[in-house]
């Protein structure tokens, strides 16, 4: 056959690095087009339709993006001098925020107080000179007793507050916004901590969690991507025995990444949390192919082969095994298309298209730089002892063997019927971050920090004022408290009774909706009226009046116990009063939602990537027989691996979602090479024993390799605080181990028993016959 | 001292706030007693130069009647009316009166608000609720706050004064093909929900053509234009359109003003408590 590539290569590889170069750099050209986006909206796609509510609700009343700050005083009481003076000093500071819209906090909440016959509306504490014991104990009464702040702004046993401070990003460089927000947030704590030793400060909110994604994704970029990078150098140096030759393949590795973020680039995709680590994965997954031929370049050197020969010889045998086993990893990870979740898909294709350039870096650059490098033939291993003793134990007892896997799998798929979805954005983050501990914190003072917002529509102008619209939202804030998970709910009836009662004198008979719509409308107005700058309704009711939003704040909740709270409190709304329309959301309910509707898209796409990856390994192994026994050991391991999970955790988030077809597309990689070579045994006229004992002898101990590089790889992402990815990254390297277990004991123990028929001889030595 | 106002077609109507406005806009200064003398900033004087001629040629108008429709309009694009009548009288050596009525939404008819604006303290104001037939004090410092949930703050349509401000003069250039003075306004005021806001005025009449509102922590916040500017009584200029722009949260809010009638005989009695009580 004519491989004129190959040929030119060998012997020109000056000019095969400079084409291939000149291309690579095309591609890499792209990553300047790339950019970073760190906020929570990229785990959802613009047709979601929790996100559509969720805008719907944004774009009705005003945004409800935050920094959430909790003061925290040492001695544990809020209501002194000190610490009402550090809280007013923040408070107005916070109004300097960028993008600030409103700043709520105990010493700002605009009390309502009859004055002889006049409404008085006042910052509950106007001027840190107001301050004495008598003012104290009466910001401490009204705090403590005020449903807007009690258990919202300060814990119930006023040990603890915050100040909450809205912002309306204008979403032009929201990286930026994000960043620029919390760093003027935290500039101002660390200064008030400083000024203040006792009083110290945590921050949390949306503005906050988006910083968290950006901040953990900047650390997984900065400190992951290196360390992969020297572990893989540290690693190809000992397999191959060859400095030069592990040279050879980093160069590979270096023009991979860069393409494939190039292409991304031109592509128009961003990077994010869950791209981030995709230099990682394709380093560990591209270097598999340059070792195969390498290995197999080196073997051949030693057997006594030319240089030029051995080149040549080694690409011609290993082209089509590389080209398998490469592109049923790009159809695994491809399938993350079906996912809900668009930074999942961008994912996916990023992998994919580097796994598929590593593949055609190795064949078109690898031969000139092993050309041009002075490659050294390494020596023998010495391993493979070890694996003859292994092919003696399977061949001894298959059947136990059999049974055992059998048995394995049956406890592992129940115990992984047993996992449960459950995603929050909360736990997504180690409780080694600054925004889990602050999270953690509010939630043991406060009770709980998950929002959700209803929307209620009252079906025209005006509306809310309407004394039976009032009372029906006073009534499902009522059944709403009755729940055990909800800790506070905030209402407009609970404003229309302290105007009121504020406008009878403070007469706390008169704490009571208003009688007529009339009343109601004018109480409101003359609130309105009389509210200062930012502290207007307009985050609790809409312009013309139609509609309002009651909101609730609960117990940290898993994402099903979350949309059961959802379907209960709407399903109580819609049947007590069926005239109004009811729409809940919130940041949390849309990944309580995205778990679940992810999960569903991830489990109809893994039957099609079975399918698809093992017509792959038909044609490739040209035998329907060998194909079809060679799906049980490619399902086996993601099995028994989610059986482990579910006994280390239980938990499947949005990370372990995808983990299935994408492992199944990289363990498929083993069973392709041991199938090859035991093929490649039976054709030559050896029986199924034999086969197997040549295929442990020839391929085992690359598989033992390749897998402790993939493993090692893998194992990098549990290094990141982000639980997305180091979820991923442990799970992945379980069923990778298994999957290696799995190809040495239970395929050839399947081997053994079913393929014991003579085969016919091989056709012509173009089948798969790598190292 | 100063004002301008608005009318209200029907007899019983009056209203305050329009006047307020349209003080804002294009108010004359007239008297001669201030209070307080204005700040003097570095511009030679310039800014102050031009503010007080606005002021002088919007006085002597002595009261007005207006009718308002004001248009809500959310980032969306939906809107939602509200109509209001305001009258109001220029009064001199202080602030000016003003008495706005709501006619729209129908569940706060008859809702009127009463303001005695002033020059060297906070304004007086009140709030005649005709559910419950009384008058209340708004005793609140608060004016920074959005005036009928519109983008407009109470402190927008407040009549206006130059002592309420330190002018300085940035300078000249083109608007729309007019030359117009470009004056920096920092407000004195430290519940103005402020930090400055920047005025086009224009050079032929001093009619302020475009107002610029900064918040407190200096970020562009909203843009007010007055169009259609019409003469009364061969002398004073009225905005018909008014249409604020809030740039952080997308909204907006226009004021479309109609049957501006001048001359119509209020007095002091007809913008105190009593009168509120009246109105309708």
């Amino acid at each position: 056959m004519n491989h004129p590539w190959l040929d030119n290569s060998v012997k020109r590889p000056w000019l095969a690095v400079f084409l291939v170069l000149l291309v690579t750099v095309l591609f890499s050209w792209g990553a300047k087009n790339l950019y970073f986006r760190g906020d929570f909206r990229i785990f959802f796609s613009a047709d979601n339709p929790q996100m559509q509510a969720f805008e719907r609700m944004q774009a009705q009343f005003n945004k409800s993006d935050n920094m959430l700050v909790a003061v925290l005083p040492a001695e544990g009481d809020v209501f002194t001098p000190e610490v009402l003076t550090v809280v007013k000093k923040l408070t107005d500071a916070a109004w300097q925020t960028p993008y600030s819209l409103r700043v709520d906090s105990i010493t700002n909440f605009q009390h309502t107080e009859a004055q002889e016959d006049d409404l008085l509306v006042e910052d509950l504490l106007l001027d840190v000179a107001d301050i004495s014991a008598e003012k104290i104990s009466k910001i401490k009464e009204v705090v403590l007793n005020e449903p807007a702040l009690l258990k919202r702004l300060v814990s119930a046993d006023g040990g603890m507050t915050a100040v909450n401070i809205t912002v309306q990003l204008p979403e032009k460089d929201q990286n930026k916004e994000v960043a620029d927000v919390y760093s003027s947030v935290a500039a101002l704590t660390e200064q008030l901590a400083k000024e203040h030793p006792t009083v110290s400060f945590k921050l949390a909110g949306v503005i906050a969690l988006n910083n968290a994604f950006t901040a953990e994704a900047q650390h997984d970029a900065s400190a992951l991507v290196p360390l992969m990078f020297v572990t893989i150098i540290v690693l190809l140096a000992l397999m191959l025995r060859s400095a030069l030759a592990a040279l050879a393949v980093v160069i590979i590795i270096i023009l991979t990444i860069s393409s494939t973020l190039g292409l991304a680039g031109w592509a128009g995709i961003f990077l994010s949390t869950a791209t981030v680590n995709v230099p990682t994965l394709v380093m560990t997954l591209a270097v598999a192919d340059s070792v195969h031929l390498i290995a197999s370049c080196q073997f051949l050197m030693r057997q006594g082969q030319s240089k030029p020969d051995a080149i040549r010889q080694a690409m011609l045998i290993n082209t089509m095994p590389v080209f398998i086993t490469s592109a049923t990893t790009a159809v695994g990870f491809l399938t993350l298309n079906f996912s809900e979740v668009p930074i999942l898909r961008d994912f996916g294709n990023m992998v994919a298209v580097g796994v598929m350039l590593a593949w055609l870096l190795t064949i078109l650059l690898l031969p000139a730089l092993l050309a041009l490098l002075p490659i050294s033939a390494g020596h023998d291993s010495k391993a493979f002892g070890g694996m003859d003793r292994l092919a003696e134990f399977v061949i001894r007892r298959p059947g136990p063997i059999l049974i055992g896997t059998v048995l394995l799998t049956l406890a592992g798929g129940y115990l992984t019927l047993q996992n449960r979805v459950n995603d929050e954005a909360v736990k997504y983050f180690s409780t080694q971050t600054e925004y889990r501990q602050a999270v953690d914190l509010l939630e043991e003072k406060l009770g709980g920090v998950s929002l959700m917002d209803f929307a209620i529509e009252s079906g025209g102008e005006s509306g809310v004022n309407d004394p039976a619209f009032i009372a029906a939202i006073d009534a499902f804030g009522d059944y709403l408290q009755t729940l055990p998970e909800v800790t506070h709910v905030s209402r407009i009836s609970d404003t229309y009774k302290r105007l009121n009662k504020s406008m009878h004198g403070d007469d706390p008979a008169f704490y009571r909706l208003p009688e007529s719509q009339e009343l109601a409308a004018q109480y409101l107005l003359m609130y309105e009226m009389s509210l200062p700058f930012g502290l207007d309704l307009s985050n609790q009711l809409d312009m013309d009046k139609s509609a309002t939003k009651v909101g609730i704040t609960m117990q940290n909740l898993g994402s099903k116990e979350m949309t059961a709270i959802e379907d209960k409190t709407i399903a109580w709304f819609r049947q007590q009063y069926p005239q109004y329309s009811i729409e809940a959301s919130s940041t949390a309910l849309m990944f309580a939602h995205i778990g679940e509707r992810n999960m569903a898209s991830m489990m109809q796409s893994l039957p099609l990537a079975a399918v698809l990856i093992s017509a792959l390994l038909v044609l490739s192994l040209r035998s329907w027989k060998l194909g079809t026994i060679s799906l049980l050991p490619n399902m086996i391991p993601a099995l028994l691996g989610f059986g482990v999970w579910q006994l280390l955790s239980g938990e499947i988030n949005l990370g372990l979602s995808v983990v299935a077809s994408m492992s199944l597309g990289i363990i498929v990689d083993d069973t392709v090479h041991f199938l090859a070579k035991y093929q490649h045994a039976r054709q030559d006229g050896r029986n199924a024993e034999d086969a197997v004992r040549y295929a442990f002898h020839s391929v085992g101990w690359a598989l033992v390799v390749t897998t402790v590089v993939l493993v090692i790889g893998f194992s990098v992402l549990l290094l990141s605080d982000f639980r997305l990815n180091s979820d991923m990254g442990l799970l992945t390297g379980i069923i990778l181990l298994i999957a290696l277990i799995v190809d040495f004991l239970f395929l050839p123990a399947v081997l053994l028993k079913l393929d014991r028929k003579a085969y016919s001889p091989a056709p012509a030595a173009t089948h798969p016959n790598g190292v | 001292m100063n004002t301008h106002l608005l009318i209200c077609h029907r007899p019983q109507v009056r209203n305050s706030w329009i006047k307020l406005l349209s003080g804002l806009l294009c108010a004359s200064w007239l008297t001669t007693g201030l209070f307080s003398m204005p700040v003097l900033a570095d511009d030679g004087g310039k800014g102050l130069q031009i503010a007080t001629e606005r002021k002088k040629r919007d006085e002597g108008w002595k009261d007005s009647e207006s009718k308002t429709t004001m248009v809500l309009r959310n980032a969306q694009g939906e809107e939602s009316t509200r109509e209001i009548r305001s009258i109001s009288l220029e009064v001199a050596n202080d602030g000016d009166k003003g008495l706005t009525i709501f006619d729209e939404p129908k569940d706060v008819r008859g809702t009127a608000f009463l303001n005695h604006s002033h020059t060297g303290k906070p304004d007086d104001q009140w709030l005649y609720l005709p559910s419950v037939k009384r008058v209340k004090r708004i005793a609140s410092r608060n004016k920074s706050g959005p005036f009928m949930a519109s983008e407009f703050a109470y402190e927008d349509l407040s009549s206006f004064e130059l002592e309420k401000f330190k002018f300085t003069w940035l300078r000249d250039e083109q608007l729309n093909g007019e030359a117009v003075f470009v004056v920096e306004q920092v407000p004195l005021d430290e519940f103005s929900g402020y930090s400055k806001s920047v005025v086009w005025i224009d050079q032929a009449e001093y009619r302020a053509r475009k107002i610029e509102f900064y918040d407190r922590k200096n970020a562009l916040l909203k843009t007010l234009v007055m169009s259609d500017y019409k003469q009364y009584l061969n002398k004073y200029w009225r905005p018909l359109k008014l249409q604020m722009t809030n740039h952080q949260t997308g909204k907006s809010t226009d004021l479309l003003v109609r049957d501006i009638e001048f001359g119509k005989g209020r007095t002091d009695a007809d913008f105190d408590t009593n009168a509120l009580q009246r109105s309708r």
